[in-house]
């Protein structure tokens, strides 16, 4: 299966898939899709900088993304602005600088495109390895904490005043979602990332009772959606990363039928 | 009576700008104490410097060694599109056994709603899952902020009520906080009357007479809580029973506003 660009594709897009899941809640109830948005618009950003300082591309997206995302954080409590206004201005003008980077680079010709909509079927092994342990990591780190996140996620003001350090997990959530951020660029770009994250998680809302469930439900339709996805692009000839977005957002349209579910 | 928290000359100043200054209260056990006060007039900021989570610019908080606080905040602030049933909300800190659980549920009276999703609460339920929430801990001192908002006139006599049974069966201490001028008169030991900083304290009768209350308040305010009071002793005997909620709720339907 590793020796086949379609097998690599689909294991890449079912480890992303993976993360995506339980982070897109977390993304949801937290009201956060445009954080993630400006952060995966920042991705842009590290592949300039990680092309033109010569330095593994993963490792210059990863270091901005977090750059990013921290400094949303400080920027958040620090000045007077709205936060989607301060996350509009940061996301383009870190995607404009992204852009202007890469054309300043000498002898550099780059396909924005596989950048920006991700171009799965590209994915090499090293590539697969570096998911597959960050995927591996974000799961155990959210496992660890997840109680503790979810009552942070709840209320933030109840948890401070049980004892909670809500501040804290806000931050460790941040760090996960922008290294999540770093890696599913690879399968669907940075304009798309949002969408893999917040899409299955609005439709596993509909089926679930408990924030538990919703985020296995959501690791599952992610992990549906990635791979009906890449046989949607094998058979119709699209590509990729789009037609994961598209299998996505025909779950949770299947999601809206009304089913005899009552208000959960 | 032990003192169960008390603050010493605190107070707060948030960019610049002071809401609090010079507070001293106590909360003793057994005792309510409601504060009440205008809007911005620094109530919540005073629970949450209670509560250790605003930082002080000055004075300090003692607790009693060995405290355990059950705060009731004033909302959640909770996105409908996280599925939470009642359950999973008491126990979102810490897990705890499902016969816990409906032992504090029915002591506020809402036992039955265990496993129904919190998005799908009234006012009223809502106030006593979060109640019942905060007696899970066990608390030596409640902290109740706007304990009736979301819930009707006639819901709100009732939970005060209950507030009271609880006081008087687990002896713990009571701190309210309220804008609500007079039922919580009634239903209260001690009252702080707070606009930045304590304009008058004392029982309830007394403060309601008090100058710098009628100013704040306006001179029908006094009026009001006789009007109360009147209406409290036939209120007793429906005990906190949910059922009858709103059996009552003709009483109070024409009280007269203050202010």
């Amino acid at each position: 299966m590793l020796d086949d660009f379609f097998g690599r594709a689909i294991l890449a897009a079912v480890g992303v898939a993976a993360m995506a899941g339980p982070l897109g809640c977390f993304v949801v109830w937290r009201r956060m899709a445009y954080f993630g948005d400006t952060t995966a618009h920042a991705a842009l950003l590290g592949i300039g900088l990680g092309i033109m300082l010569g330095i593994d591309l993963t490792i210059g997206v990863a270091a901005v993304t977090v750059s990013v995302a921290l400094l949303l954080l400080v920027m958040e409590r620090r000045t007077g602005l709205a936060l989607d206004t301060l996350l509009g201005i940061l996301a383009h003008t870190s995607l404009a600088l992204g852009v202007i980077v890469i054309a300043l680079t000498p002898g550099l010709r780059v396909d924005l495109t596989s950048y920006l909509f991700g171009d799965v079927l590209a994915v090499s092994v090293t590539d697969l390895a570096v998911i597959f342990s960050m995927a591996l990591m974000v799961l155990t780190v959210l496992a660890v904490i997840w109680r503790k996140l979810v009552a942070a996620t709840m209320d933030e003001e109840l948890a401070a005043a049980e004892g909670l350090h809500p501040a804290r997990y806000r931050i460790v959530f941040v760090l996960l979602l922008a290294l999540t951020i770093a890696v599913a660029m690879k399968v669907v770009g940075v304009l798309l990332i949002t969408a893999l994250l917040i899409i299955p998680a609005a439709a596993a809302r509909r089926v679930s009772v408990s924030p538990e469930q919703m985020a296995l439900v959501a690791i599952c339709l992610a992990i549906c959606s990635a791979i009906g996805g890449l046989f949607l692009s094998l058979y119709l000839d699209t590509p990729s990363g789009p037609s994961i977005v598209i299998a996505a957002a025909i779950i949770f349209s299947l999601s809206l039928l009304p089913l005899g579910l009552k208000q959960r | 009576m032990t003192q169960l928290i008390a603050a010493h000359g605190v107070a707060v100043t948030i960019n610049g700008r002071t809401l609090l200054h010079e507070i001293d209260l106590s909360v003793d056990t057994g005792e309510i104490v409601t504060i009440i006060g205008p809007n911005g007039g620094g109530k919540t900021t005073l629970v949450r410097a209670l509560l250790g989570t605003q930082a002080l610019s000055a004075g300090s908080v003692t607790r009693m060694e060995g405290l355990t606080v059950g705060y009731v905040p004033q909302r959640l602030n909770l996105n409908p599109m996280m599925p939470v049933r009642v359950s999973r909300l008491l126990t979102s800190a810490t897990p705890r056994p499902r016969s816990q659980m409906l032992e504090a549920l029915d002591e506020t009276g809402v036992g039955h709603l265990v496993d129904q999703s919190v998005h799908t609460l009234s006012g009223g339920e809502f106030r006593r899952v979060l109640l019942a929430r905060a007696l899970l801990h066990d608390p030596n001192l409640l902290v109740l902020d706007e304990p009736v908002a979301g819930v009707d006139h006639a819901g709100e006599l009732v939970l005060y009520e209950l507030i009271q049974r609880i006081r008087t069966e687990r002896g713990c201490g009571v701190l309210m906080v309220s804008h609500d001028l007079h039922v919580v008169m009634a239903a209260t030991d001690k009252v702080i009357c707070l606009n930045g900083h304590v304009c008058c304290t004392g029982q309830p009768h007394e403060v309601s007479k008090h100058s710098e209350y009628v100013r704040l308040f306006g001179p029908r305010a006094a009026d009001a809580l006789a009007f109360y009071e009147h209406q409290h002793d036939h209120e007793h005997g429906i005990g906190g029973d949910v059922t009858h909620d709103h059996a009552h709720g003709h009483h109070h339907g024409d009280r007269p506003h203050a202010g």
